[in-house]
């Protein structure tokens, strides 16, 4: 095998089974496919040595012929999942030096199902970004490229997405507040779902907006999604919002048929402005899921337009209620004191250069939103309002929508940079068509459909019922292989 | 909902964010512009509508109350910028 970094989640399983290809081996191309792949800047933390050493183990593992899918598949993670002994620093620069004492659940249960760590993966700071341009660690880049402009992967899943998109690694840990798993996917042409709220624990991943957080996975495939959900998945009594729920075999769900099934196809996505290339990306999308004998069913979410406000107030809150915790003292980086500061000059000068623009920005508008006399015209409303956004998903579900087609994006990877004087609205727009998923719990799935006309892929949004990941993929496998995406970015990093 | 410069300075400090008297006229025309995008909201007719407390209809689960976890000091301690004698250290806080 000539460059198994470039191989699939379920590819390699086989091969490794089959004693076709070793973990070590494996891990070797990958690493080297990591080291080669500097350009991109989407590994910042690598661990060479930690990923040989669990290839080994993996290699031994499967030797006694009785390993788990993931066992021996390279990955990279999330600089957002606290991984023991290893720098997880949620791309901030608050958590300098920060090597957590534990280890998250989502990746203990990959690792303990002898899943490979490479290394940890650039990130909007605290996941608040849709460019991956406001990490610590400088941009994230984007494999594509269609002239010398160098693209944004998205956010804020981005160094994941790169990583993935270019065959760094095998599949991804991502998660998803707003759209940060589903967004990247779309711009870098792969796969990312966010499952149900609940179905993945949240524990030890660092927290932005603990309503709307979840972990998923950014792959190469719609079958590898449904493999890699499954190890990531599953009741944690270490997070009490963690459903006590079976885990079914995602993957088995995948049959390919979808005859009589019915899919929304929700007017109020049809926004105002919206580029050609993505209406008729997502008239092609329903074409498939017809041809494959589904039922396409116009249908209205009426509370749409008022998502993303919604959400502009909620991430907020409870963001600035989360990093509270990042006050200089008991981990990260703390500020030089000057003479006769007290501890309230030591937080906010820890804070004023630990934070970055964006996140400053988010704690300070969750923090007025929160404050006495605004608690109920803007927390309270926007609760309010995101309880009739989930109404209204409840609703359509409940007269027999099976899932729900959507675009993934309002556009094609931009420029980094080119959103720099830009509005912060403007930039926040990015998450029109994902952030409803969160703010109704739901599971959402970004599958690689097309491309723009100047080559640059473009994904659709499938949205499914609470807890029906399984369906939800089998959907997702349906559109992917109606659609063939297959073209990879050219190699120029 | 305008933000005026005072209002900046005060959801600064409520924040523990040191921003700098200079920036906060910028401070306060960014939070302006997006709380003028959350007025939205308002258009939203909300009567009788709960707060969405849990997106998902599900108790939170309780436990025991019982120590289930300890005695690792070290490993509490490793991370701080500044430890000594067992403890975190920070600047004065008794006058």
């Amino acid at each position: 095998m000539t460059h198994p970094n470039e191989l699939t989640i379920a590819a390699a399983r086989d091969a490794l089974r089959q004693g076709e290809l070793t973990a070590t081996d494996l891990t070797m191309a990958c690493l080297t496919a990591m080291d080669a792949g500097d350009g991109l800047n989407a590994f910042v933390h690598k661990t060479p040595e930690l990923a040989l050493d669990m290839a080994r183990a993996a290699d031994a593992r499967i030797k006694t012929g009785d390993a788990p899918a993931m066992c021996g598949i390279p990955l990279g993670i999330k600089d957002l999942f606290c991984t023991k002994g290893v720098a997880s620093q949620a791309g901030s620069r608050i958590l300098q030096g920060f090597k957590p004492e534990y280890e998250s659940t989502v990746t203990a249960q990959l690792f303990n199902a002898g899943a490979v760590m490479l290394g940890k993966l650039n990130m909007d700071e605290f996941a608040m970004g849709s460019s991956n341009e406001t990490s610590c660690y400088g941009n994230a880049i984007n494999p594509w490229k269609v002239d010398d402009r160098a693209l944004t992967p998205g956010g804020s899943s981005g160094g994941s997405a790169a990583a993935v998109a270019a065959d760094l690694c095998l599949a991804a840990t991502g998660t998803d507040t707003g759209g940060s798993i589903r967004q990247p996917a779309a711009f870098t042409g792969i796969v990312g779902i966010k499952p149900t709220y609940g179905r993945v624990s949240r524990w030890g991943v660092v927290a932005f907006a603990s309503s709307l957080d979840q972990a998923g996975p950014m792959t190469k495939s719609v079958r590898d999604a449904a493999i890699m959900l499954g190890a990531m998945s599953g009741h944690d009594p270490k997070d009490s919002t963690s459903a006590e729920l079976a885990v079914p075999d995602f993957e088995a769900a995948l049959t390919g048929d979808i005859r009589g099934r019915k899919i929304g196809i929700p007017r109020e996505y049809r926004m105002e402005g919206m580029p050609a290339e993505i209406e008729a990306l997502w008239t092609d999308g329903t074409a498939m899921l017809k041809d494959a004998g589904a039922e396409i069913v116009d249908i209205s979410l009426p509370h749409t337009k008022y998502a993303l406000p919604a959400y502009y107030v909620i991430a907020p809150a409870e963001a600035s209620s989360n990093l509270a915790r990042y006050d200089g003292v008991r981990y990260g980086h703390r500020a030089k004191l000057g003479p006769g500061d007290g501890i309230t000059e030591m937080y906010e000068k820890t804070r004023a250069e630990g934070f970055g623009h964006e996140v400053q920005r988010r704690v300070m508008i969750g923090t007025y939103v929160l404050s006495a006399g605004f608690y109920d015209a803007y927390y309270n409303r926007a609760r309010r309002v995101r309880a009739l956004i989930k109404q209204d998903f409840d609703q359509v579900f409940a007269a027999g929508i099976d899932a729900i087609l959507t675009p993934a994006t309002p556009s094609a990877a931009f420029g980094l940079g080119e959103m720099a004087n830009a509005d912060p609205i403007q930039m926040y727009l990015n998450d029109v068509f994902t952030v409803t998923v969160n703010l109704a719990g739901l599971p959402g799935i970004s599958v690689p459909v097309g491309q723009d006309k100047q080559g640059l892929p473009l994904g659709l949004q499938l949205i499914g019922k609470p807890w029906e990941e399984a369906d939800l993929l089998n959907h997702a496998y349906v559109l992917e292989r109606a659609a063939g995406f297959v073209v990879k970015p050219e190699k120029w990093w | 909902m305008s933000i005026n410069i005072d209002t900046a300075r005060k959801v600064a400090k409520l924040a523990r964010i040191r921003v700098d008297e200079a920036d906060l006229a910028a401070l306060a025309t960014e939070l302006s512009g997006i709380l003028g995008f959350m007025e939205q909201l308002n258009e939203v007719d909300v009567e009788g509508v709960e707060p969405m407390t849990s997106v998902t209809p599900m108790r939170l689960k309780r436990r025991a109350d019982v120590v289930t976890d300890g005695n690792i000091p070290a490993q509490i301690l490793k991370n701080a910028p500044d430890a000594r004698e067992g403890f975190f250290a920070v600047p004065k806080v008794v006058e």
